[in-house]
This record gives structure tokens, sequence and C-alpha cells, in this order.
């Protein structure tokens, strides 16, 4: 029994130290973002690593689900006699919910265990201290343009997943099952708000993209400098940021709608 | 003894080390450190694996703080300077990492070129010419379009020591330069060290294993063990040691001071009261 308390209290001291660790991190990498003015060369770079390097995982998933959310909403508001309002179905799933929470953990899957793992070998192989020995922040130079990047390009990447959603649902609903194209349409401008649904949409990317960033960001710094140290921060990092992702999306959905 | 916030400096000594603790969780690494690193020459600290000799380098260079004593480098108390202060001691220290630390998503030409980049705003072709120089002393001129990935283990340690002496450094700390080297190679970065520390005056600090090759280049050696200094001096002093322990170590003595056998019960009492094959080591009798 007290061996169990032992390592329960552990267990804890544990948890609640890392996020201490975890919040001063970001604290610091939020206090280096300035120096990005200086050289926004460091934020497009990174912006094509996680962004763009991740574009075409997004494009097909939102394209995939698209059409399956089309052919769902079908089967089931024919039976209704409702089948012109699959686009407003597609549309709302999508920028409401799909979007930003497939998005992100693709995004997670994608591009934050890619930085886990970059910044990780990063600091086994001592380019982090080399860094650190030549008087250069990691901080500035490889922590922030980092977290930047991913924080802006979840949104979009989630906006764009929602617009190739839209278009998958509209191959399958209106090309495929005969649903009238003007009502795919005009049913979905009707009963999309932009700020309601398309803005809260867009908010719900922008925080996904801060959580996700940070947690592959200090996963990545705070790793044991090993092989086996890296592969374990790597794989934290997706089911971190994966559980993050669901948890916050329920709370955000639970604000906004 | 000086106070470990002020340094006696006569102006022959760059690092001056004192009373210095530092533990990693419960295991203490340094208990009263007390090292003079003297200005000019080359240094070498040897010990044995797990002495803490590249946490020392660390400690020197402010990625890691003593929890008691000073570390003072060229009269700065690196212990208490801001991040900037910090920051600009760094730019005259130069530092190569075992693995070279060569940034891998940029050429050797660019690794080089990097910290005048992020310090300078020299134009274009003064970088170039910097670069092409260091590179040239090195001897890897030829291999500046390389990735550090292409490079062999001699060839990113040159390169590294090519991007630490691009700044002009007013010391250089190697941690252990010759490890996993082949003979050229171990000849070569020998030629270097040695060279480049009399034709551009710098201070030598290296930590390194290789005990007859570090010590064929160097002025001055310190042996640290459990946390403290063992002896110190000239390698011919060293090799006059009268100290048994000193003699086990730079001859490579199997056994001696330092035991072959880790600290065990009585061999025969051992096999005799051995059950399963599960010693009853620390079974109270």
């Amino acid at each position: 029994m007290i061996d169990f308390l032992q390592r329960f209290g552990r267990t804890w001291i544990d948890m609640v130290g890392r996020l201490g660790r975890a919040t001063l991190f970001l604290l610091h990498m939020l206090g280096a973002l300035g120096s990005l003015f200086a050289r926004p060369s460091l934020l497009v770079k990174q912006l094509y690593a996680s962004g763009v390097m991740t574009l075409s995982i997004v494009l097909v998933s939102g394209l995939f689900v698209g059409m399956v959310l089309a052919l769902q909403a079908y089967n089931t508001l024919i039976d209704f006699g409702q089948e012109n309002r699959v686009g407003t179905l597609v549309a709302l799933t999508l920028v409401r919910e799909l979007g930003p929470v497939v998005t992100g953990l693709l995004f997670a899957g994608r591009a934050g265990s890619a930085m886990t793992a970059e910044i990780g070998l990063m600091k086994a192989t001592e380019q982090l201290s080399g860094l650190e020995m030549m008087a250069v922040d990691p901080y500035k130079r490889v922590f922030a343009p980092r977290f930047l990047a991913g924080f802006l390009a979840l949104p979009m990447l989630a906006a764009m997943f929602s617009a190739i959603g839209v278009i998958g649902g509209h191959l399958i609903g209106v090309d495929v099952l005969g649903v009238d194209a003007s009502a795919y349409w005009s049913q979905m401008q009707n009963a999309t708000s932009f700020y309601s649904d398309v803005g809260n949409g867009l908010i719900k990317g922008l925080v996904f993209g801060f959580v996700v960033s940070w947690i592959a960001i200090f996963e990545g710094a705070d790793c044991i400098p090993t092989s086996e140290g890296v592969s374990s921060a790597t794989t934290r990092t997706v089911v971190y940021s994966s559980l993050a992702i669901l948890g916050l999306d329920f709370l955000l959905t639970a604000v906004m709608f | 003894m000086s106070s470990p916030d002020k340094m006696s400096d006569d102006g022959t000594t760059l690092v001056q080390i004192r009373d210095l603790h530092f533990s990693r969780g419960s295991k203490p690494i340094f208990s009263g450190l007390n090292i003079d690193i003297p200005r000019g020459k080359v240094t070498t600290i040897i010990g044995p694996s797990g002495t803490g000799k590249t946490t020392l380098l660390k400690m020197i260079g402010g990625q890691l703080k003593a929890s008691q004593g000073s570390i003072h480098v060229d009269g700065l108390q690196v212990g208490k300077l801001r991040r900037a202060e910090l920051y600009e001691l760094r730019k005259r220290m130069g530092m190569l990492f075992q693995s070279g630390a060569l940034l891998t998503d940029l050429s050797v030409f660019e690794n080089v070129a990097y910290p005048l980049r992020e310090h300078t705003d020299l134009p274009e072709s003064l970088i170039s010419h910097l670069v092409l120089m260091r590179l040239h002393a090195v001897g890897l001129r030829g291999a500046r379009n390389l990735s550090p990935s292409e490079l062999s283990g001699g060839m990113a340690r040159r390169a590294a020591l090519a991007r630490a002496l691009v700044f002009d450094p007013m010391m250089i700390m190697y941690d252990e330069p010759f490890t996993g080297q082949d003979p050229i190679s171990m000849g070569v970065l020998l030629e270097l060290i040695k060279t480049v520390n009399e034709a551009l005056g710098l201070t030598s600090l290296m930590v390194s294993h290789d005990l007859k090759e570090a010590l064929s280049i160097s002025d001055y050696a310190v042996i640290i063990s459990e946390g403290v200094v063992v002896e110190a001096g000239s390698p011919e002093q060293l090799e006059s040691s009268e100290s048994a322990w000193v003699q086990q170590f730079l001859h490579g003595q199997p056994d001696g001071p330092v035991p072959f056998q880790v600290s065990a019960p009585d061999y025969e009492e051992d096999l005799m009261g051995t059950e399963n094959g599960n010693s009853r080591v620390g079974v109270s009798r």
C-alpha cells in the first residue's frame, strides 16, 4: 500500500513538474517571438516545412471526408425528402468540427511528430548546445519560428480541408447522386454563418495549432537525448496532441455553439 | 585562496575554478574542484569515465550552473552573468563538441559562416573570404559544398573547428576531439590543435581519454577523479608522479588503487551461499 502511494505520489509530482517546465518553456518561447520580425525568413522556412508539406495529406483526407459525409447525409436525408440539404450538412460538419479536428490530428501526426523528432535529434547530436555556445539563442532561432509556423499553418490547413471537403461533397452529392447543384450551394449558403461557423472553426484551428506546436516543440526540447528518448517523445507528441485536440474541441464546442 | 566572487588575476590565468560543487540528482559530480587554466597554453583535463569532464566544459561555457563555488573566465564570473553578458562571453569562446554539432540542414560553408551571419552585418564577399580562409586552414576548402552527412567523423570535427575559429575566439574547448578517429585523422587533429593554438595565440582546453596523444601537445594537464583534482602539472610532472593512482591511470593498468573487482563479498562465501544463481549479497547473517 505504501509502495502504491509512493508511486502514485511520484507520478503526480513528475506530472506537475513537467507541466511547470512546459509552461516556463512556453513563456520563454512566446518572449522570443519578437525576434522573428528581424528574421522573417526563419518563419517562412518553417511555414513551408510544417504547412506546405502537410498540405497534400490534408487535401486528400478532406476530399474523402467530404465525399463520405455527402454519401451518409444523402442516404439519411432522402428518407425524409430532404436530400437538397446535403450541402448544409457537409459544410456545417466540416467548418464547425471535422475541418479543425481532423486537420489537427493529421497535423499532429505529420508536422508535430516531425518537429519533435527534429528538435530531439538536434538535442541528441548537440546541435542545440552548439547553438548556445555560438551565442545563438535556440528559443529565437529554433523554437519560436516552428511554434509560430504551426500556430498559423493549422487554421489555414483546416480552412483548406473544409473547402476541399465541400468540393468532395459536391462530387458525390451532385455529380454522382444527382442532388440539384443550385440547391447544394444555396442551402449551404443560407445555413452557414461566416462569423459563428467559419469564424469559430478558424478559432478552433488557431487553438489546436497553438497546443499541438507547444506540445511538439516542448517534447523535442525536453526529451532524453538518445534514440529511445526521441522515439518516446515523438509518440508522446502524437498521443498528447490528439487527446488535447479532442478534449479542447468538446470544450470549445460547448462554449461556441 | 581567493574569495569565490573575485578572481586573483595576474594575467596568466584565463579560467579560474574555485571550490566548485555540482551534483546530478543525489550523485555528486564535483566536490570542491580548484583548477587554474593558464592563458595561451594547451591544457588537458583527464580522468576516468563519468568524472564530469564534459560537464566541466559545459559549466565553463555557462550551460550548467554550479551549486557552490565559482568559475571565472577572463575575469568574469560565469554563473553570475546575465543572459546577454553570457552570450557576449560565448562569442569569445569556441567549443568543439564530440559529434561536431554541425547544423545538418546547412552545407559545410554555411555552417562555418553561421556565426558570422548571426552576429555581424559583414558583406557577403568578406564572409566568403573569412570562411574560405578557415576552411583552408583545416584542409576542407574543397568540401565547402558538402552537407554534414557526407563528411567522415574526422572531417566533421575539422569543419566544426573551422566554425569555432571563425569568430577569432580567445579560447577553444575541445570535448574528446580524438574519440573514434583513425590514426591519420587523429594526426591531423593533433597538428591542427597545436598549430591553431600557436598561430592564433589561443588558450586551448581539452578533455580527452586519449592520454598519449593529448599529453603530447599539452603544456599543462589536470587529472580529476571523484569530484576533485588528483594531480596537476606539466605532462612530465604527471609522468613522474609518485601517486599509485596516477601511475595506474596514465599507464592503463587493469588493477591497482582502482581495483579490477567491484567491491563484493568474499568470493568463496559468495559461491557457497548462492542459491539458484541469486547472490545473498546484503543478507545479514
